[in-house]
């Protein structure tokens, strides 16, 4: 007994030595790293937030703010980036159809699953360019359109405002979903091979078993994947909006996002000042979808513990 | 006879799972089909007939698009990307032993401040990043742009190549620890040959991303000779507006790399790709 505590106590003595001895080596390692991160990212967040108080070198307070949150075109930016959110649901909803119908599929799963993924990894420019040729008042789809006799659903796809942004998150979700497809079907073929076994004896069918073992055993991809497209509607679309809309987010303003008013501001009105209050509140936006993906996640993985 | 039943319904719903399936695959490649065909094809028959093999193949297009800078814009990607790359999976790998190996206080914390960084918008990073580089003097350089990459590379860098160098049994380095080797040595002769596979998947992912980069390349690449090709090939658009299959022949131009890249390393795209989320906090 005694000996047993003196040994935890040498142990414990050489544990603080090799940790007093490790942090000073980690730093070694880590170092060089870190250096390169606290410039891009440390000194860059710094800097944004204190020129979001300032006009011309003078500390302005909240007047820079003012002049953001009033001006229509930020707020039309904020609704675009808002109502691109909506196709969050889609994609995760697309992604878990195909994952499944996938992974049910032995014949030709490669080729499917190759195909499928191909659009995210095609670059973004390009994607837009062909997309923009191919929704043309005379382009691609609408010429199909027209040879199967759908000629009323034709229309000017970029070029009409109404629609512009819905045809613009057509093309992200095309892009997209292929990543929502391999996260889902790397989870569910890593799945116990017990997971199925009750729902085959049970002679469940295919929505059913999917949509009460699959849904819930995967869940936590599925809220991962949620959270990264969120994030994506919110801060990742400007390469769509700046090739499909040559750098304008027209017609008039209807593809106008927070990236775009923000690059707008800085390098094409000279207006950093205001530019750094819109990435003031972009950046917030990222934290509160992170937040609430933290929180989401440990509530499902509370509630599978739970069950 | 519940058999039989059994079996038709699976029929049915083969046809439905391929149709499915097929008419997904087919709307995710046509317009790389429409690209690449359209690359081949005169105006005229781009706009007549998008969907169409072309009639009489030509390589104009190619000739038009490999003009002026194009030739420096893929090198000047080509340069960014291997320079970003390399230099990301040499700190990215000494910062990642650093945190599996040493337990020091507020690891941890320090881990999970890196790792939320990597979704700060980069558009956040603009404005103070551009201001640095004008005072440096450094806008229209590529050392500018492969610092930043760098910058925005590490954190999920250093995440993944972390969660792999903890998972090396123990035993294995205590061995060489015994043998009186070094850190530095153990992590040279036996973690990193090791290490492979997730450096590899790393630098795939790593290379996808800075190839197709066009927000901070566009601001801090702005002589033309200066350009990468994402940024360049943007620019097709508005010039070649009446030669379309000019800016297609760019574009594929801009997609083969990638394209060869997928097709041979497509499963270190993948196992990259699931990374953040399988082993997620």
């Amino acid at each position: 007994m005694k000996l047993a505590s003196r040994k935890t106590a040498t142990a414990d003595v050489t544990r603080r030595q090799r940790s007093a001895h490790s942090s000073k080596e980690a730093l070694y390692w880590i170092g060089p790293a870190a250096l390169v991160i606290l410039l891009i990212f440390g000194y860059s967040v710094v800097s944004v937030l204190i020129s979001s108080f300032r006009y011309d070198g003078d500390w302005v307070g909240l007047e820079n703010f003012e002049i953001v949150i009033t001006d229509p075109i930020f707020l039309t930016a904020l609704k675009h980036n808002g109502l691109l959110l909506l196709a969050v649901p889609v994609l995760i909803i697309l992604a878990f159809i195909l994952a499944v119908t996938l992974f049910e599929t032995r014949r030709g799963m490669r080729f499917y699953r190759s195909a499928i993924f191909l659009p995210y990894i095609l670059p973004i420019p390009v994607v837009a360019v062909v997309f923009g040729q191919i929704y043309q008042l005379n382009g691609a789809l609408n010429i199909f359109l027209r040879s199967i006799g759908l000629e009323p659903l034709a229309q000017d796809w970029l070029g009409d405002p109404s629609i512009a942004l819905g045809t613009m998150s057509s093309v992200i979700i095309w892009k997209e979903v292929g990543f929502g497809v391999i996260l889902m079907l790397a989870h569910i073929i890593s799945l116990p091979n017990e997971t199925y076994e009750a729902a085959r004896i049970d002679g469940a069918g295919f929505w059913r078993t999917h949509l009460s073992i699959t849904r819930p055993a995967i869940l936590n991809t599925i809220v991962f994947y949620g959270v990264i497209e969120a994030i994506t509607m919110v801060s990742w679309v400007f390469n769509y909006v700046y090739v499909m809309s040559n750098g304008l987010g027209g017609p008039g303003n209807a593809t106008m996002v927070s990236e775009l008013y923000i690059y707008r501001a800085a390098f094409q009105n000279k207006a950093p000042e205001l530019a750094a209050v819109a990435a003031v509140f972009l950046f917030v936006a990222t934290l509160i979808l992170m937040v609430a993906f933290f929180r989401i996640q440990r509530r499902s993985i509370a509630g599978t513990f739970n069950k | 006879m519940t058999k039989s039943r059994g079996v038709k319904r699976s029929k049915v719903e083969a046809f439905f799972r391929y149709s499915l399936l097929s008419f997904v695959a087919f709307t995710a490649l046509v317009p790389a089909y429409i690209m690449f065909t359209g690359s081949f094809k005169s105006q005229g028959e781009f706009l007549n007939s998008p969907f169409g093999i072309p009639d009489s193949p030509s390589f104009a297009g190619y000739q038009s698009a490999w003009t002026d800078n194009f030739p420096n814009w893929l090198t000047n990607s080509f340069l960014i990307v291997t320079g970003a790359v390399v230099m990301t999976e040499i700190l990215a790998a000494l910062a990642a032993w650093g945190f599996a190996r040493f337990p020091f206080n507020g690891r941890e914390t320090l881990l999970g401040a890196m790792v939320s960084l990597m979704v700060v918008p980069p558009v956040v990073l603009l404005i103070p990043l551009f201001q640095f580089g004008v005072q440096l003097t450094l806008i229209s350089t590529l050392r500018l742009v492969i610092l930043i990459y760098v910058g925005l590379m590490l954190p999920f860098s250093i995440y993944m190549l972390t969660n792999f160098f903890k998972s090396i049994p123990e035993s294995i380095l205590e061995s060489a620890s015994i043998d009186g080797a070094s850190s530095f040595r153990t992590f040279r002769s036996i973690v990193l040959p090791l290490s492979g596979a997730p450096l590899a998947t790393l630098a795939v992912v790593n290379l996808l991303w800075a190839w197709n980069e066009l927000l901070l390349a566009l601001v801090f690449l702005q002589s033309n000779e200066k350009k990468t090709l994402m940024v360049g090939i943007t620019g097709f658009q508005s010039r070649y507006s009446l030669d379309i299959p000019t800016v297609m022949a760019g574009m594929s131009i801009a997609t083969l790399p990638l394209v060869i890249a997928y097709l041979f390393g497509q499963r270190f795209f993948i196992a990259g790709l699931t990374a953040g989320s399988t082993k997620g906090e």
